[in-house]
C-alpha cells in the first residue's frame, strides 16, 4: 500500500503528464466500449425487428434487399407484384394472415406505408409483442387517414387530427407533392424501436387515391385531376403492391408455400423466412462490426504503447528518485512494483475516466441516437463481458508496465544508492 | 576489545575489465566513533560506500558490519540489513521532491521494520520521531513538515537529509559529502548538529569528504589514499 502511495505522488508530481496517458486511455477505453455497446444493440434490436412472420413476398430479387425495403424501409423494390397474386395466396388455406404492403410514397423523409389493418392485428416485433396505439385509433374506411408511427410524431410534432401532406417518391427533399389530398393523423402508435417508428400508416385505398389520377409517374393537369371527395367515391381496389407478409396455420408448410410462391406462374416473386434473411444481412454487416470493434481494440492499445512510452521516457531523469529509495531501504523488487503500480494506476484511472466519459457521451446522445438510428443505447453497468474488456486493459497495462519496471530494476541494481548530477 | 561497527580486511574490489580500485588490508570502526575519511573523486570512495552499503560485492576479503559478514549475504538480506543498520546523507538532491518534509523522513520506517520499531519505543510514534529529530536539527517550525521537500533552501534539504538517516538510530550514519553544497560556516553548524544526533542516536557516523578543513572536528581522520594499497602515487 506505502508503494502504492509513492507511486501516485510520484505521478502527481508529473501530473501534466500522467493526466495527458490517462486521458489518451480513457478516449480509447470509452471508444472501445462504445463500439461493443452499439454493437451488441445494433444487433439485439436488429434481431427484433420482426417477429411471428412465417414469409416475406416480394417481386424476384436478392433475399436481403427485399428484407431491406419491406422491413427496415431502406432502399427500393425492383419491381410491384399484382394485387391477384397477392390475393391468390391470402386466400390459399395454409395461410392465416396476411399482410399487403405498399411502399414509395414519404412524408419529410419518413416512408410512407400503404396496408390494411391486418398490419395492425397481425404484425409483430421483437418478443411476439403486437404494435399498439398510443393514441387515437387505426385508420378506417376514409382513405385519407392516416397512422404515425412514434417517431414521426414526436419529431415532426404531430398530434390527432392533424392534416399532412405525402409526397411523392421517398428522397429526402420531395419535389411533387400529393397536396390536393392531405391526410388526418387518426392514430400514433406507440414506440417499438423498430423501423415501424419511423414510418406513417395508411390504407392501400389511400395509398391508391392519392395516385389514382396519375399517369406515368407524373400528376394530372387540369380536366384529368380526381379531387379527394371524388376519389371517394372511386373503387380504390389496388392494382399492384410491393410486398407481403405471411403467417401461417402450421410453421411446417412453410417450406412447402414458400417453393410454391417461388415456383409460381403468374409473375416472378420470391418468398423467404425473415429469420434467415435477417442472419443473412447480419453477417453482411458483422463484418464491418468486426472491423469496427479490432480497430477500437487497437486504439486501445496505442493508448497504452503510450503510457508505456511516458513512462520508458521518465525513467532517465527519475534514477536519481530510484537511488534515494534505494538508500532508504528499497530493494531493487520494490522499484520494479512502484513501476507497474505506476501504469496499473494509469490504466486504472483512464478505465475509470473512459467508463464515465462513455455514461457521459451515452446520456448526452442517448435521445439523438434513438431517434435517428432507432438505437436505445441503455445507460445501464457494463455487462459481464465489458467488465472482461475493462479487466483485459488493465491486464495488458500490468504487463506493459512489466518493461519499464524490468529496466528499473536492472538500472537500479547497476546505479545503487548514488546518482550524481 | 569491543566489537567494531565496520570491520574490513583484505578487502580487494576491481571493476570487471578495470584495475584493481580497492586494496584495504585491515580497517575498523568502533561504535560510537566519528571518523573523518579524506578522498577525492576517483579515488574509489563511492565504491568503497557501495560496499559497506552491501550494494556491491568485494572480489575477496570481507567486510564485517555489526558483526555481520556481509560477503556471506544474499543481496536481498544485503539490502535488508542497509536498511536496518544504516542512514545515509548524500551530496545533495537527496529528497524524493515530491512527498513532503515528513513523509521523506519516515521514508526508512516504511522500509525497515526494526527502525520504525525503534523510532516508536523512543518517541511513542515515527511521526513524533520525525518531528523531533527535525526540530533538533533547527527545523522547529511544524509548518514545515508538510511544505514539499523541494520547496526547501539546500540547507534546510541537508537537515532533512540527516534526519532521515538518523531516525530509528541506525548504527551507522554514512555521510557522502554532505556539505559540498552548503557554504563554510552552514557546514560547521551542520556538522556540529549531526555529531549532537549522532551522540543521541548512538550512532557512528562515517564522512567521506575531500574538505580537509573539516578534519579537526571528527574523533579520527583517516585518508582512503593512506588506507588503499591500490591508489595511485598520483592520488596521494
Amino acid at each position: 500500500m506505502y508503494l502504492f502511495r509513492l507511486a501516485i505522488a510520484s505521478l502527481a508530481n508529473r501530473r501534466f503528464t500522467a493526466i495527458l496517458t490517462a486521458f489518451a486511455i480513457a478516449l480509447s477505453v470509452c471508444l472501445l466500449l462504445a463500439v461493443e455497446r452499439v454493437r451488441t444493440e445494433a444487433k439485439a434490436s436488429f434481431a427484433s425487428t420482426i417477429s411471428g412472420t412465417d414469409l416475406i413476398v416480394g417481386a424476384r430479387s436478392g433475399s436481403v434487399n427485399l428484407l431491406l425495403y419491406s422491413v427496415f424501409r431502406i432502399g427500393n423494390a425492383t419491381n410491384n407484384i399484382r394485387w391477384d397474386s397477392f390475393e391468390h395466396f391470402a386466400s390459399d388455406p395454409k395461410v392465416k394472415w396476411a399482410i399487403p404492403m405498399s411502399l414509395g410514397d414519404s412524408h419529410r423523409g419518413y416512408r410512407v406505408m400503404g396496408t390494411t389493418e391486418a398490419y395492425f392485428e397481425h404484425y409483430q416485433y421483437g418478443r411476439q409483442q403486437h404494435l399498439e396505439l398510443a393514441d387515437g385509433r387505426a385508420f378506417a374506411t376514409d382513405p385519407f387517414e392516416v397512422v404515425l408511427g412514434a417517431e414521426v410524431a414526436d419529431a415532426l410534432h404531430y398530434k390527432l387530427g392533424d392534416k399532412l401532406v405525402l409526397a411523392h417518391g421517398v428522397a429526402a427533399i420531395s419535389l411533387v407533392k400529393h397536396d390536393d389530398k392531405p391526410f388526418t393523423v387518426v392514430g400514433i402508435l406507440k414506440r417499438t424501436g423498430t423501423p415501424v417508428d419511423r414510418t406513417l400508416h395508411i390504407s392501400l385505398g389511400g395509398m391508391e387515391a392519392i395516385h389514382i389520377d396519375w399517369h406515368n409517374g407524373v400528376p394530372a393537369r387540369g380536366e384529368g385531376r380526381v379531387s379527394a371527395d371524388q376519389a371517394r367515391n372511386m373503387d380504390l381496389t389496388p392494382q399492384a403492391i410491393t410486398a407481403f407478409m405471411l403467417g401461417l396455420n402450421n410453421k411446417i408448410s412453410t417450406f412447402a408455400l414458400q417453393r410454391e410462391i417461388n415456383e409460381f406462374r403468374g409473375e416472378p416473386m420470391l418468398a423467404i423466412l425473415p429469420g434467415v434473411a435477417l442472419q443473412e444481412l447480419w453477417s453482411l454487416m458483422g463484418t464491418a462490426e468486426k472491423a469496427l470493434f479490432v480497430v477500437s481494440l487497437f486504439v486501445v492499445l496505442t493508448g497504452l504503447i503510450g503510457m508505456l512510452t511516458a513512462i520508458l521516457t521518465s525513467l532517465n531523469e527519475r534514477r536519481r528518485e530510484m537511488a534515494i529509495l534505494r538508500s532508504v531501504g528499497a530493494r531493487p523488487w520494490h522499484i520494479a512494483t512502484l513501476l507497474v503500480l505506476e501504469a496499473f494506476a494509469l490504466a486504472l484511472s483512464g478505465v475509470v475516466a473512459g467508463v464515465a466519459l462513455l455514461y457521459l457521451c451515452i446520456a448526452a446522445a442517448q435521445g439523438y441516437v434513438q431517434a435517428n438510428y432507432g438505437l436505445f443505447l441503455p445507460l445501464a453497468w457494463p455487462s459481464e463481458y465489458e467488465w472482461t474488456l475493462l479487466g483485459g486493459i488493465l491486464l495488458a497495462a500490468l504487463l506493459m508496465g512489466s518493461v519499464p519496471a524490468w529496466r528499473a530494476y536492472r538500472q537500479s541494481l547497476a546505479d545503487g544508492l548514488s546518482i550524481r548530477l | 576489545m569491543t566489537q567494531a561497527l565496520i570491520e574490513l580486511s583484505d578487502l580487494g574490489f576491481s571493476w570487471p575489465g578495470h584495475p584493481p580500485l580497492l586494496d584495504i588490508p585491515a580497517f575498523r570502526l568502533e561504535p560510537g566513533q566519528t571518523l573523518f575519511l579524506k578522498g577525492p573523486s576517483g579515488s574509489g570512495k563511492t565504491t568503497l560506500l557501495g560496499l559497506l552499503g552491501g550494494v556491491q560485492k568485494p572480489n575477496r576479503g570481507s567486510i564485517r558490519l555489526l558483526g555481520q559478514e556481509l560477503t556471506e549475504l544474499s543481496a536481498g538480506a544485503r539490502d535488508h540489513f542497509r536498511v536496518d543498520h544504516t542512514g545515509y546523507i548524500f551530496q545533495q538532491f537527496n529528497l524524493l521532491p515530491f512527498l513532503s518534509v515528513r513523509e521523506n523522513v519516515e521514508l526508512p520506517c516504511h522500509f525497515s521494520k526494526l527502525r520504525a520499531q525503534r523510532a516508536i519505543q523512543r518517541h511513542g510514534s515515527i511521526d513524533r520521531a520525525a518531528a523531533t529529530l527535525l526540530a533538533h536539527l533547527g527545523l522547529k517550525d511544524q509548518g514545515i513538515l508538510r511544505r514539499r521537500a523541494d520547496s526547501l533552501s539546500i540547507g534546510q534539504q541537508q537537515r532533512v537529509a540527516a534526519a532521515r538517516a538518523l531516525i530509528g538510530q541506525p548504527e551507522l550514519v554514512i555521510a557522502d559529502e554532505p556539505t559540498s553544497a552548503l557554504d563554510y560556516d552552514a557546514r560547521e553548524n551542520f556538522i556540529r548538529l549531526l555529531f549532537a544526533e549522532c551522540r543521541e542516536a548512538g550512532s557512528s557516523l562515517l564522512f567521506v569528504s575531500h574538505d580537509q578543513s573539516l578534519a579537526a572536528l571528527f574523533d579520527r581522520h583517516l585518508s582512503l589514499a593512506d588506507l588503499n594499497r591500490a591508489a595511485t602515487p598520483s592520488e596521494v
